[in-house]
C-alpha cells in the first residue's frame, strides 16, 4: 500500500522537522514560570513591555515565560519542565530542594508583611481556635501562618482541626457559609473575605515579618553552566522595581497595568503591596540575604517543614537538607546542601543601579 | 503481518498472552527505564519513583501508622467508600423515576425535559456552587456524584421502560394487574440487570466526581490524600494510590458483573 507508507513518512518527517529547532537551540532557550501572586507581577509586566525580552536579546539567549497556577509552577520546576521560577522559601525548601534538586535563590523579591492571614467569625483571639475547623490550603503558607499563630499563643495544632481546601474555593465558601469559623489565605482572597460583615482578623504575616520570603529561584545547574540567564533576570527585574518603587505617573501606569493582569483595579493592588514589604533594590535584597535575621526565619520554616513531614516522612532531623547562605554558613546537613541563597547576580546589579532617594 | 488484520484470524494461545501483555510490559519497561535515568542524575528524585519506593510509599500509607497514629490508606478508602455508597443509594433511586417515567405519560411530562436539560450541565463546573449552598462537607460531595449521575441512570431507565412492548402491559392489565404491579412486577425486574450495567459503566463518571470533589475540601479520602501529598511531591505515594483506586474500581466492576451473571441468568449475553 504505497499510499500508506506515503502518509506515515511524512507525519514522521513532520514531527522530526518541528523538534529540530528545539533540539538545535535547546542551550539559549530558557524557560520561567510565574504565577499570579502581588509580588509576582512584576513577572507579567517584564513579559508584556517586552523588558525581559530585551534583557534576554543583550544577553544573546531567549526566555520563554510560562503563566501557570502557583502549585503546578513549582511542579514544573522540580520536574525539571522550566529553569527557573517563582515560589515561596518553605516551597523552595520543600519541594525541588527536598527532592534533590540543587536550588539556588536568585533574587528575594518581598515578604508578606500582611498578605497572608487569618480571619475569624465570632472568636476574639487565637486561643479561642481550640475545638474549631479550621479552612485552609494544607500544607502552605497558610499552614505555616496558623502554626506559627499558634506557636505564639501557646495553642497546640491537635487541639483544632484543619481542613484542607483549595484556595480557588476558599473565599466563596467562607463568605457564605456562616458555619465556617475561621479561614487562613491570602491576598486577594482576604481582601474579599475581610468585606464581608461579621468577620475579623485576629493574625496575620506582618506578626512574623520576614518569615514568608517570595522569591525567584533557579536550577543551581543551570545556573552554574549559564550565568547569563540569570543576569538577564536580575536586570530585568531590578529595571521594573526602579520603575515602580518611584512615585509618579509612570510607575502608576505600570502597576495599574499589573493591577489588569491580576484583575484587581489600580486601588486594590496598591493596597495589596502595601502588606508586602518589597526589596526594591539590589542592596536592600542583597543585604537582607546576607542577614543573621534570615538564617532565624528559615530556622522556624524548617523547623515547621520538618514537624510536617514536608522533609520526607522518614527524615530523621530538620537538618536533612542543607541550606547555605552568602557568607558561607550552612544550616543542616553539609553533604546534602540543596538550597542555596546566593548573591553574586544582585550584587552585580548593585553597580549599575540608579541612585534611589 | 498480513494474517494481522484477517477477520477469520485465529491466533494461537500463545500469541493472545504475548499480545494481550505487550502494552503492559512496554509502559512499565518506559517507566522503569525513565526512574533509571532520573536516578542516576539525582539519587533523590521523587518523580518518577522505583519500584521498590513505591512499595516502600505503600507500606507507610498501608501498615504504618503516620503522624497522627492513622493507617491513612485503610482511612481513606473508609471515607471515600462511605461517600460512594451514600452516592450510589441515591443513585439507585433514578430507576424507579426512570421507570415511572416510562411508563406514566404524566410523570414523564412532568420530568423529562427538565432531567434531559440537567443532564447536560458539566458536574464539575456547579460544584463552586455545591460548596456554597452545602458547605464543605460530605453533602457537597455526595450531591455531586448524585448530580452528575444521577439524571443518565434515570433516563436510561425511562428509555428502557419505554421500549417494553406495550402488548405485555395489555396482558398484564387484562389479567387484572394493578397499574402498581405493572411497573413493579413487570416492568422493573425486566429492566433491571440492563440498569445494573448502567450503573457499572457509570462507575467511572462516580470514582472522578468523587475525587474532584475531595481534593477540594476535605480532611480524609483518597482524593484528598492524593492533593495533599501533591505537596511532598510524594509520586511514591500517589502512584499506588491511583493503582489501588483503579483496582478497587475493577473489582466493584467485576462483582456487578457477577452478580447480573448469577442472578439473572436468562439475560442474554
Amino acid at each position: 500500500m504505497p499510499r500508506c507508507r506515503w502518509l506515515v513518512a511524512t507525519m514522521l518527517i513532520t514531527v522530526v522537522v518541528s523538534a529540530l529547532p528545539q533540539m538545535v537551540l535547546a542551550k539559549d532557550r530558557f524557560s520561567l514560570a510565574i504565577s499570579i501572586y502581588a509580588g509576582w507581577m512584576p513577572w507579567y509586566y517584564a513579559k508584556d513591555q517586552g523588558i525581559l525580552k530585551k534583557w534576554a536579546e543583550r544577553q544573546k539567549i531567549s526566555i520563554d515565560v510560562v503563566e501557570m497556577d502557583y502549585i503546578p509552577s513549582v511542579e514544573a520546576f522540580v520536574a525539571g519542565k522550566v529553569d527557573a521560577a517563582v515560589m515561596t522559601n518553605m516551597e523552595a525548601l520543600a519541594m525541588p530542594a527536598k527532592a534533590g534538586l540543587d536550588t539556588t535563590v536568585l533574587i528575594v523579591g518581598d515578604y508578606s508583611n500582611g498578605n497572608d492571614a487569618l480571619l475569624v467569625r465570632g472568636i476574639p483571639e487565637v486561643k479561642g481556635l481550640k475545638g474549631t475547623e479550621v479552612y485552609l490550603v494544607e500544607l502552605s503558607v497558610s499552614h505555616y501562618l496558623l502554626a506559627r499563630a499558634l506557636e505564639m499563643h501557646g495553642v497546640k495544632e491537635s487541639e483544632l482541626k484543619v481542613v484542607n481546601t483549595s484556595d480557588s474555593d476558599i473565599a466563596p465558601a467562607f463568605i457564605a457559609n456562616k458555619s465556617q469559623k475561621a479561614v487562613v489565605t491570602w491576598n486577594p482572597m482576604v481582601m474579599h473575605i475581610e468585606q464581608t460583615p461579621g468577620v475579623s482578623k485576629i493574625f496575620d504575616s506582618s506578626k512574623i515579618p520576614g518569615e514568608i520570603l517570595d522569591l525567584l529561584v533557579v536550577n543551581t545547574k543551570l545556573l552554574n553552566d549559564e550565568a547569563r540567564f540569570a543576569e538577564a533576570l536580575v536586570g530585568a527585574w531590578y529595571e521594573v522595581m526602579s520603575l515602580m518603587s518611584q512615585r509618579g505617573p509612570e510607575a502608576d501606569k505600570a502597576m495599574t497595568a499589573m493591577a489588569q493582569r491580576a484583575n484587581a483595579s489600580l486601588n486594590e493592588y496598591k493596597g495589596q503591596l502595601r502588606t508586602t514589604a518589597m526589596f526594591w533594590t539590589p542592596t536592600a535584597a542583597s543585604d537582607y540575604a546576607r542577614s543573621a535575621e534570615i538564617k532565624e526565619k528559615m530556622d522556624f520554616v524548617r523547623n515547621f517543614c520538618f514537624t510536617h513531614g514536608l522533609l520526607g516522612e522518614d527524615a530523621r532531623s530538620v537538618d536533612v537538607v542543607g541550606i547555605s547562605y552568602p557568607d558561607g554558613t550552612i544550616q543542616g546537613d553539609g553533604r546534602n546542601v540543596k538550597l542555596r541563597f546566593d548573591t553574586r547576580f544582585v550584587d552585580k546589579a548593585k553597580a549599575g543601579q540608579p541612585r534611589q532617594d | 503481518m498480513k494474517s494481522f488484520f484477517r477477520t477469520d484470524a485465529q491466533p494461537s494461545l500463545a500469541a493472545t498472552w504475548v499480545l494481550s501483555i505487550l502494552f503492559f510490559v512496554v509502559l512499565i519497561a518506559a517507566y522503569l527505564l525513565g526512574s533509571y535515568y532520573r536516578h542516576l542524575e539525582n539519587p533523590q528524585d521523587k518523580v518518577m519513583p522505583t519500584f521498590s519506593e513505591m512499595l516502600d510509599g505503600l507500606k507507610r500509607s498501608a501498615i504504618e501508622p503516620d503522624r497522627n497514629g492513622d493507617l491513612r490508606l485503610w482511612i481513606d478508602t473508609l471515607a471515600s467508600a462511605q461517600r460512594f455508597g451514600l452516592a450510589i443509594a441515591v443513585i439507585f433511586l433514578a430507576i424507579p423515576l426512570g421507570v415511572g417515567m416510562g411508563l406514566f405519560p404524566y410523570v414523564e411530562a412532568l420530568f423529562y425535559r427538565f432531567l434531559v436539560f440537567f443532564d447536560k450541565i458539566p458536574a464539575l463546573s456547579v460544584l463552586p456552587i455545591l460548596f456554597i449552598i452545602f458547605g464543605l462537607d460530605e453533602l457537597s460531595k455526595i450531591a455531586l456524584i448524585v448530580i452528575g449521575v444521577f439524571p443518565t441512570v434515570a433516563l436510561d431507565a425511562h428509555l428502557r421502560a419505554k421500549s417494553i412492548p406495550r402488548e405485555q402491559l395489555h396482558k398484564a392489565q387484562t389479567l387484572g394487574a394493578s397499574e402498581h404491579e405493572i411497573a413493579y412486577r413487570i416492568v422493573l425486574p425486566q429492566i433491571f440487570p440492563k440498569m445494573l450495567d448502567t450503573i457499572r459503566l457509570n462507575l467511572k463518571a462516580m470514582m472522578l466526581l468523587l475525587i474532584a470533589g475531595e481534593s477540594l475540601a476535605a480532611t480524609v479520602g483518597l482524593g484528598y490524600r492524593i492533593f495533599v501529598v501533591r505537596r511532598y511531591v510524594a509520586m511514591d505515594i500517589i502512584i499506588p494510590y491511583v493503582l489501588w483506586m483503579t483496582g478497587l474500581l475493577f473489582l466493584t466492576d467485576w462483582f456487578i458483573q457477577w452478580v447480573i451473571r448469577r442472578r439473572y441468568v436468562w439475560v442474554d449475553k
